[in-house]
């Protein structure tokens, strides 16, 4: 990410981590995090977590996308027709998650199949439009491309979060490796189920709202 | 070709294999609009209509024009544009021949574009094969357990509203959570029929 400092001509000579740049980062990692503050692209957060391996291909999905879109719609931004750009932004966000899904399909098959339709339903993922909307028809390429990484990365972290959760109490292993042996921990077949999907981030919504403190309760 | 029966895959998108309680779609409206339960109920018939329509459009489109020229990849962008085609379709047609229920449907219309469920109801109907009556079906049956699902849920928010919740967990993680207990009470039905 440092490299980025160097050749970015459109940004401010502060550079692009001081100032709105380091605001934006800071913003969409936690202050304003996507999915346990502004409650936004729950469904696949709890439906590809129940294996932390998931979790982070379907992060890494969503940084692209983001990325991808962000920077299209803020390249595009002054000569989109406002009554139109809400079918060109889907437009955008779909062609990212086709160019994601054929990446998937050609060279990771069994992750494909796995994640079945949740790679396509990134483009009714209110995250994407949110940010589309909200900050690159305003702001210019390069603060843009920070903003849909800041965000893909605060929806990945939690992600990251309740796959290893769901994982560790699921199967009582993270990835192949056993963690909890099953000499004294037996695993709650539940965590791996839907239901255990809605308590995790229940609980986990209720940490954040803990950490953050009361003000932020009128947001729900 | 998947060979269930339609009447199965009704009961089961409903019950066992509810597109919410299992499948996860369509969280972001049944968060924001379970409040109350008039709401809710508007939705979820909105939702139903649609579901079925757009499955039922989308596997013609998908097998009689995508597929003979090989452009499946391209499903995820059509699938969008003709589900908010069929949704604007659906707003015009109401507002013109029943104004009542366009005033209470109208509102919740333009939301569904966004649903996720619809777009991914299409999706589960590639995937899993299904013939045209069977994506119907699956669409209609998706629908109504969705509405079930979010007409439950509003019915226990607003039930909620008097108990003392601890402070951290007002608003949307008690209702994911409660959510969850409501998920494994459906699971309970799993043993009654599978896809």
């Amino acid at each position: 990410m440092e490299n980025n400092k160097q050749h970015c001509g459109l940004c401010k000579p502060e550079g692009l981590f001081e100032g709105k740049g380091k605001i934006t980062l800071k913003d969409g990692i936690w202050e304003n995090n996507p999915i346990s503050i502004q409650i936004l692209g729950v469904c696949s957060a709890l439906a590809v977590t129940n294996r932390l391996e998931n979790s982070l291909v379907m992060g890494a999905a969503l940084i692209f996308v983001c990325i991808g879109t962000n920077l299209f719609v803020s390249l595009l931004r002054n000569v989109t027709p406002r009554r139109i750009r809400m079918i060109a932004e889907v437009a955008i966000i779909a062609t990212f998650v086709i160019l994601f899904d054929q990446f998937l399909k050609a060279f990771y098959w069994d992750m494909s199949k796995r994640l079945g339709p949740y790679v396509g339903l990134i483009i009714t993922n209110c995250i994407v439009m949110g940010r589309a909307e909200a900050f690159a028809l305003q702001n210019r390429p390069m603060v843009s491309i920070l903003d849909g990484a800041a965000n893909g990365i605060g929806y990945a972290i939690v992600l990251a979060i309740i796959g290893f959760s769901r994982e560790l109490l699921g199967t009582g292993n993270i990835m192949g490796f056993t963690i909890l042996s099953d000499t004294w921990y037996t695993p709650n077949q539940l965590m791996v189920l839907a239901p255990g999907a809605f308590i995790a981030l229940g609980f986990l919504i209720a940490v954040f709202n803990a950490i953050k403190g009361p003000e932020e309760e009128s947001a729900s | 070709m998947n060979e269930t029966s339609v009447l199965i895959i009704i009961i089961a998108s409903i019950f066992t294999a509810n597109i919410l309680l299992s499948n996860f779609l369509g969280m972001c409206s049944f968060l924001a609009c379970s409040r109350q339960l008039s709401t809710a109920i508007g939705l979820g018939i909105a939702v139903t209509f649609v579901l079925t329509g757009t499955t039922g459009l989308n596997y013609i489109i998908y097998y009689y024009l995508l597929k003979p020229i090989g452009v499946e990849f391209l499903s995820y962008i059509i699938f969008i544009a003709v589900i908010a085609a069929f949704v604007q379709f659906v707003e015009m047609f109401i507002e013109k021949f029943s104004p009542k229920l366009y005033y209470a449907l109208g509102i919740f219309l333009p939301l569904i574009t966004v649903n996720c469920a619809i777009l991914g109801a299409s999706l589960f109907m590639i995937i899993r094969k299904y013939s045209f009556i069977q994506s119907v079906g699956y669409g209609f049956g998706a629908g109504v357990g969705w509405a079930m699902a979010i007409i439950l849920i509003a019915g226990l928010r607003k039930k909620m509203g008097y108990s003392n919740i601890p402070q951290p967990f007002q608003g949307v993680a008690i209702t994911m959570i409660i959510t969850g207990i409501m998920a494994m009470a459906f699971m309970g039905f799993a043993g009654m029929v599978t896809m």
